[in-house]
């Protein structure tokens, strides 16, 4: 492994901004994997940074393919997250939405450009992702349904779900979408949690990641797949949102992959002065709760709960 | 008459609501509407005296009133009041919000009953003031796709400056795009800069709305002058000076300037050393539409667009 500054911008006051990558092997561009971009994305950081300690040894161990380059990049934001803050530290803008980068332009253009002309070429790509909304979600793989997504490379890495993304306008300036355009089979990798670390999801997605690189060549043998069942393979339009109708207290009785039935309460929201309920929120079909709200306010409108039927 | 737009319960015992003022006829009027939006970004405030100023024109000549007036000035309104450019609580740029979607999250539910509102109107003007960091002439920006039904009108709106600009899929989120979608013309002021009032801008625009209220028969009055704008549409005619190094900022010129080649635009300090970092000059003759109001840079922070100079401008 040789670790290496991939992207720099010197600061007046604060330490350099630094992008580091973590590259095994040489040869094949074979796999890219990107851990946060935004500053509260610690289960990413943290899961990205477990994949190159696992990677370490298995190179110690002779298990990786040595014509086949692996290139592991933990954080493209270490300024934000550093303070705590999501988005870039001056301007607030988000480091995802700058794709595929222009390198004569703003601070965040001049990053993604820097960090995709160095990622570019590689023939699979992984980032681990978080979603816009606070919640849980089930560990799965996302794609963009773009046209060039790789549905049948997505189901190697043996996670429960497989999920086609419709892009929207704004999904175009992502690392995603782009790398999709530039040939490279992209997956989004989804875990439980966002904010604070979870290691049990995190182990579930660093073992699909390896389960995938044998199904690429890049691991010398194959990971044991003998409780693995076929993936269920989705558009994110046939999730079912169950909302909410008012605004309170929030408290959720259903987890994350629990097998909910029809008419089962699922939540209910509190008034904030009175502590009584103002509404209960029940499963419309019987199925499995994929993402659910995770903060203690809920507002109005908000799609608390999406189920897989 | 002020009415609410939409209205939303938030978690503890406050109403979110987006509010509109509306200045009609007491008959009703002659049907043709004009719109005037502003606070989608709660940090933009220029809007807020041009808001204030055709209220108070009308209040004083109702008389020459024909058509319906509505005032939307403040379209985040918890933005505005947490200084916060966003809608707080989702760190969510409400101009990346549109359509909406009355089944959507609670934003695009606000989006979408906004979006709602503004259908039927005959003129949308959407009021922005760049950012905190940069000043701008008083401009409008139109997106290509738009350009024959919006020139014409933003040719009569008394700004400087007109700048059609290529289509980019991003900005397909934004108000203006999804309600010219809809058919309804929206022009997108920016002018000035974030967390200030420019009492000369918002006079002008002030002047270029009641004469373009005048050319839709919203209003009668004698006929405002308005000044003829630099039209661009070419990208190649826009120069861009971003800091090349991370840095204080400190402009050497102000905006609206004309500018020669070599012309010093600004300069990036570093006070540790008392010694000058970077000097960005102009790399050709030309306007300075847009200067740097912020002084901290980051390496790429954008500190001037200068308007190349094409032969007859003035």
């Amino acid at each position: 492994m040789k670790k290496e500054l991939l992207y720099t911008i010197p600061s007046l006051y604060r330490d350099d901004f630094r992008i580091q990558g973590y590259r095994f092997g040489h040869g094949k561009k074979a796999l890219c994997v990107v851990g946060s971009m935004r500053g509260n994305e610690y289960q990413q950081i943290y899961t990205c940074s477990q994949l190159v300690a696992r990677l370490k040894k298995l190179e110690g161990e002779g298990l990786l393919k040595e014509d086949r380059e692996v290139l592991v990049i933990p954080s493209l934001n270490p300024s934000s997250m550093n303070i705590e803050k999501r988005f870039w530290p001056t301007d607030n803008s988000d480091i995802n939405r700058m794709f595929p980068g222009y390198s004569l332009g703003e601070t965040t253009q001049r990053i993604a450009a820097g960090v995709f002309e160095q990622i570019k070429d590689y023939e699979n790509g992984i980032q681990f992702a978080s979603f816009y909304m606070p919640g849980q979600f089930s560990p799965h793989v996302r794609m963009m349904k773009s046209g060039y997504e790789n549905v049948e490379k997505a189901r190697k890495f043996g996670l429960p779900y497989v999920v086609l993304r419709i892009p929207k306008p704004y999904d175009t300036a992502t690392l995603n979408y782009n790398w999709q355009i530039w040939e490279t089979n992209a997956f989004s990798l989804y875990g439980s949690a966002t904010d604070v670390i979870d290691e049990k999801s995190a182990r579930q997605l660093i073992e699909g990641i390896l389960r995938f690189m044998a199904s690429e060549g890049i691991l010398k043998e194959d990971i044991e797949n003998s409780e693995l069942s076929e993936p269920r393979v989705f558009t994110d339009r046939e999730l079912l949102a169950v909302r909410s109708k008012t605004s309170g207290i929030f408290i959720n009785l259903a987890e994350v992959n629990q097998r909910v039935e029809k008419g089962q309460q699922l939540a209910c929201i509190l008034d904030a002065g009175e502590g009584e309920v103002t509404e209960r929120l029940y499963a419309p079909a019987d199925g499995v709760v994929f993402f659910a709200h995770s903060k203690p306010l809920v507002y109005a409108n908000t799609a608390v709960f999406k189920l897989l039927a | 008459m002020i009415m609410t737009v939409v209205s939303v319960p938030l978690p503890v015992d406050e109403q979110l609501e987006i509010r509109k003022s509306r200045f009609c006829p007491d008959n009703g009027g002659n049907g043709r509407r004009i719109s005037i939006v502003t606070g989608i970004h709660g940090d933009e405030l220029e809007g807020q005296l041009v808001c204030f100023q055709v209220a108070k024109r009308i209040n004083e000549h109702p008389d020459r009133l024909l058509g319906t007036v509505d005032l939307y000035p403040a379209m985040n309104p918890l933005g505005i009041d947490s200084i916060t450019r966003g809608i707080p609580g989702f760190d969510l740029d409400m101009n990346r919000t549109f359509p909406g979607g009355s089944d959507g999250s609670f934003t695009e539910y606000l989006a979408a009953r906004v979006v709602e509102d503004l259908v039927g109107s005959d003129l949308c003007m959407d009021i922005h003031a760049s950012n905190i960091y940069l000043t701008e002439v008083p401009q409008i920006r139109i997106n290509e796709l738009h350009r024959e039904k919006l020139v014409p009108l933003a040719m009569e709106a008394n700004v400087d400056f007109v700048w059609v600009h290529g289509a980019n899929t991003v900005l397909e989120s934004t108000l203006a795009h999804s309600m010219n979608s809809l058919g309804v013309p929206t022009l997108v002021v920016e002018m000035g800069v974030g967390m200030r009032l420019t009492q000369a801008y918002a006079d002008q625009l002030t002047e270029g709305i009641f004469h373009l209220m005048g050319r839709l028969h919203i209003w009668k009055d004698e006929e405002i002058a308005v000044k003829t704008p630099i039209v661009s549409s070419d990208s190649s005619d826009v120069i861009y000076l971003n800091a090349p190094v991370s840095g204080i900022f400190m402009k050497r010129k102000n905006h609206g300037e004309q500018l020669k080649k070599g012309d010093e635009v600004g300069v990036i300090l570093n006070p540790y050393t008392g010694r000058i970092l970077k000097r960005l000059t102009a790399p050709e003759d030309g306007w300075l539409f847009t200067i740097r109001e912020y002084p901290v840079v980051d390496e790429g922070s954008l500190a001037a667009r200068i308007l190349k100079n094409k032969g007859e401008r003035q």
